[in-house]
């Protein structure tokens, strides 16, 4: 009934053999947007790609739960149906496909993995315009091959309409706000804010506090060297906005 | 490591349309010679002037060398190990319409997605359909009639337009112009004539579905179409075939001749058993097509995309002879286990201001190897002739191969030359990617090749786009990793 969204338990991963995440323990409650912080190297990235299933984090010790289920035995696309997102830091270019055309395929295969019916075209359509208003993504954008030439802030903002889109259960925002401008960082935490909802969860990975101001964390971790070293609420971040990570650091 | 493996996994499958059906032929008994041509000529019936044709491209071909300039390894081949003609049996009474036509012929098409009838209504398609040797189902005639087009077997097209065929077989192919047209000429057994008239635009894209059945035939289509001034026409060739244990030869030979102000444009899918995981069994595919631009601002396009064959041996090309006439050549090769594919194309520019395009896209992987091979020659009274070539060619895995080997002559100082060519290898970033998204690992690699291929894709009409998207998927499916 009322398992957490996402359970990290005891967490080890290693990449090529070294130890990057060593032990750590997090609690998503469902509807809750937690955030996670740290110094660059403490294991940010290693995290998201590691709880996404990317070839290559070798997770050698502990569990992650999504919505009460191991998802340690499934592969990237599986653990994608199973409500998974991850938006990336850096997003991909997919030369010569187009925008919407690879949405709209994304969402038939979630479809098909989940053993549902494909949404109709129109209803996409509908769709897909609305939410790309809202993030205000335009048109030529959409017709566009995937992230090809498309500038930091229209990558970032189109990671936006790739998660409005599939609605996943847990979303993961790796270091959204790096690299934007100030409109670009309001207008995705505001898409951000708008898919908040009582059968979602996100988990927010930034460096800096400056995204936290839009989109206001339940919670607040700090991970250094590869576990959790502290919690609080929203006004953590702002702590460690004035004193840093070097105490934790240090630890 | 780890992923790479996974990636070679990927690119294992078996094909699909691996299955032979169970028709009765009629077949001469294997060998080359005199009397074996002798016979074909007489089973089809023909006119002295073809024996006489047929009978000295076998002088000829005996003395042609094999050509072996190209990047392949080709086992030597026992010419008369094979059997040169095989007809299904049931075309002695041919059919009138598709109700007439053997339910078994119908359900291997059904098999292989082709479903006619569906084809006919949803499509507007004509299909001439060759079955083995010779046409067996010829539709929409009557609306072709009504425009004055003709699409017919070229076996008929020799009794009933002789002149025709007697002027340009062999007009843009000379006879010797390499072994295998040679041998094709010697032994054709049938294929398609198409002459659209004078200020016609064809009112529906005319399309054969080719197919190699009986087991140890080697296949010799002729095609050859004729578009007359200012005409308009669009041809479609698509193939499939059942897996075989031997090698299957197929040299066939296309000809088309685009007069003042008309234009063709020929697209291939072509999808021949390629061979087991070694190689064995696949089809030999040397095929010869060539498109002259007689007249004046005439165009011919050419898009191909070939994912089949053991070996691919193939160069269609253009002879830019009227002034202001165009090439095309859009082409995507994929190549997967241990196929061997040399495939490009050769614009000639004889004329002034002609212009050609060529954007060659080469998908390798498992142990496959793939050369991209062009010419691009400008004569000296070519003036202010222009080409754009473009080769990109995407590596899967670590143990492929991809060459580009361009040519290029020129001869007429004002001639821009332009040539483009990339190489790179399927990132795991964009594989990762597509599937976080929900892709299959067989989806992303289908999705992130289409992509690849789009320019080329784009280029094919819309159900066969579709078609060949979805034979690039299939044919990579476990390939990654």
């Amino acid at each position: 009934m009322s398992n957490p969204m996402l359970e990290v338990c005891d967490l080890a991963v290693e990449i090529g053999g070294k130890r990057i995440i060593n032990g750590m323990n997090l609690v998503v409650p469902a509807g809750e947007v937690h955030a996670i912080m740290g110094p660059n190297g403490a294991g940010k990235s290693t995290l998201s790609y590691a709880m996404a299933g990317r070839p290559g984090y070798d997770i050698v010790g502990g569990d992650i739960l999504l919505d009460g289920q191991s998802i340690l035995g499934l592969d990237v696309s599986e653990r994608a149906a199973a409500g998974m997102f991850l938006a990336l830091q850096y997003p991909v270019e997919i030369p010569g496909v187009a925008n919407m055309s690879f949405l709209k395929t994304a969402l038939e295969s979630l479809a098909k993995a989940r053993g549902q019916e494909k949404q109709a075209t129109v209803e996409f359509m509908r769709q897909v315009k609305a939410e790309a208003r809202a993030l205000q993504i335009s048109e030529d954008m959409l017709r566009r091959p995937l992230n090809v030439g498309f500038s930091g802030g229209e990558k970032k903002r189109n990671e936006a309409l790739q998660l409005a889109m599939l609605a996943p259960k847990m979303a993961v925002l790796d270091e959204t706000d790096s690299g934007l401008d100030i409109d670009a960082l309001k207008i995705v935490a505001e898409g951000v804010n708008r898919m908040r909802d009582p059968a979602r969860s996100f988990l927010v990975i930034t460096h800096y506090q400056r995204l936290l101001d839009y989109i206001v964390p339940d919670q607040v971790h700090v991970l250094a060297a590869g576990k959790i070293v502290a919690s609080g609420g929203a006004d953590l971040a702002r702590e460690l906005e004035e004193s840093g990570y070097a105490a934790y650091e240090a630890a | 490591m780890e992923n790479r493996d996974e990636i070679e996994d990927l690119v294992q499958s078996d094909y699909r349309y691996g299955f032979s059906s169970d028709i009765d032929s009629e077949t001469i008994a294997p060998g080359l010679s005199e009397d074996v041509v002798r016979s074909i000529s007489a089973k089809k019936n023909e006119p002295e002037w073809l024996l006489e044709f047929r009978l000295d491209a076998l002088k000829r071909w005996r003395a042609l060398p094999d050509p072996d300039w190209a990047r392949l390894e080709i086992p030597p081949f026992d010419y008369d190990a094979i059997s040169y003609w095989s007809a299904p049996k049931s075309m002695a009474d041919r059919p009138q319409s598709l109700d007439e036509v053997d339910p078994q012929l119908l359900e291997v098409y059904e098999k292989l997605g082709i479903p006619l009838k569906e084809q006919e209504m949803l499509a507007g398609v004509a299909v001439d359909v060759v079955f083995d040797s010779v046409s067996v189902a010829t539709t929409f005639k009557d609306k072709l009639e009504e425009a004055g087009v003709i699409f017919c077997s070229i076996s008929e097209a020799v009794h009933r337009y002789p002149d025709m065929v007697k002027k340009y077989m062999g007009a843009v192919i000379p006879v010797s112009d390499n072994k295998h047209a040679c041998l094709n000429s010697a032994v054709f057994s049938d294929g398609t004539f198409v002459y659209i008239p004078k200020n016609t635009r064809c009112p529906m894209e005319l399309s054969t579905y080719f197919r190699i059945n009986a087991e140890n035939t080697g296949q010799f289509e002729r095609t050859l179409i004729i578009a007359d001034e200012g005409s308009y026409v669009s041809y479609l060739e698509g193939c499939t075939a059942p897996m075989r244990d031997e090698n299957q030869l197929h040299a066939a030979v296309v000809e088309l001749v685009a007069m003042d102000d008309a234009e063709i444009k020929y697209s291939t899918v072509q999808n021949w058993y390629p061979g087991d995981e070694e190689g064995r069994g696949g089809i030999y595919n040397f095929v010869t097509k060539r498109g002259l631009c007689a007249g004046k601002n005439s165009k011919i396009s050419w898009t191909q995309v070939e994912t089949g064959s053991a070996i691919t041996w193939k160069y269609p090309s253009c002879v830019l002879r009227g002034e202001g006439s165009v090439g095309e050549f859009y082409s995507i090769a994929l190549t997967n286990k241990k196929q061997q594919a040399d495939t490009g194309t050769k614009m000639i520019h004889l004329g002034a201001n002609t212009r050609s395009r060529i954007v060659a896209k080469g998908i390798s992987a498992g142990r496959s190897n793939s050369t991209y091979r062009g010419l691009v020659s400008v004569h000296p009274k070519a003036a202010n002739a222009r080409n754009f070539t473009q080769c990109d060619s995407l590596l899967i895995g670590s143990q492929c191969g991809a060459h580009t080997t361009p040519y290029i002559e020129s001869r007429n100082a004002s001639a821009v030359v332009e040539h483009e060519a990339t190489t790179s290898k399927l990132s795991e970033d964009q594989l990762f990617y597509c599937q976080q998204r929900g892709l299959s690992e067989e989806e992303s690699v289908a999705l992130l090749v289409s992509g690849f291929c789009r320019e080329v894709l784009q280029q094919l009409p819309m159900e066969f786009a579709a078609e060949a998207q979805k034979l690039l998927g299939i044919n990579l499916e476990g390939s990654v990793g």
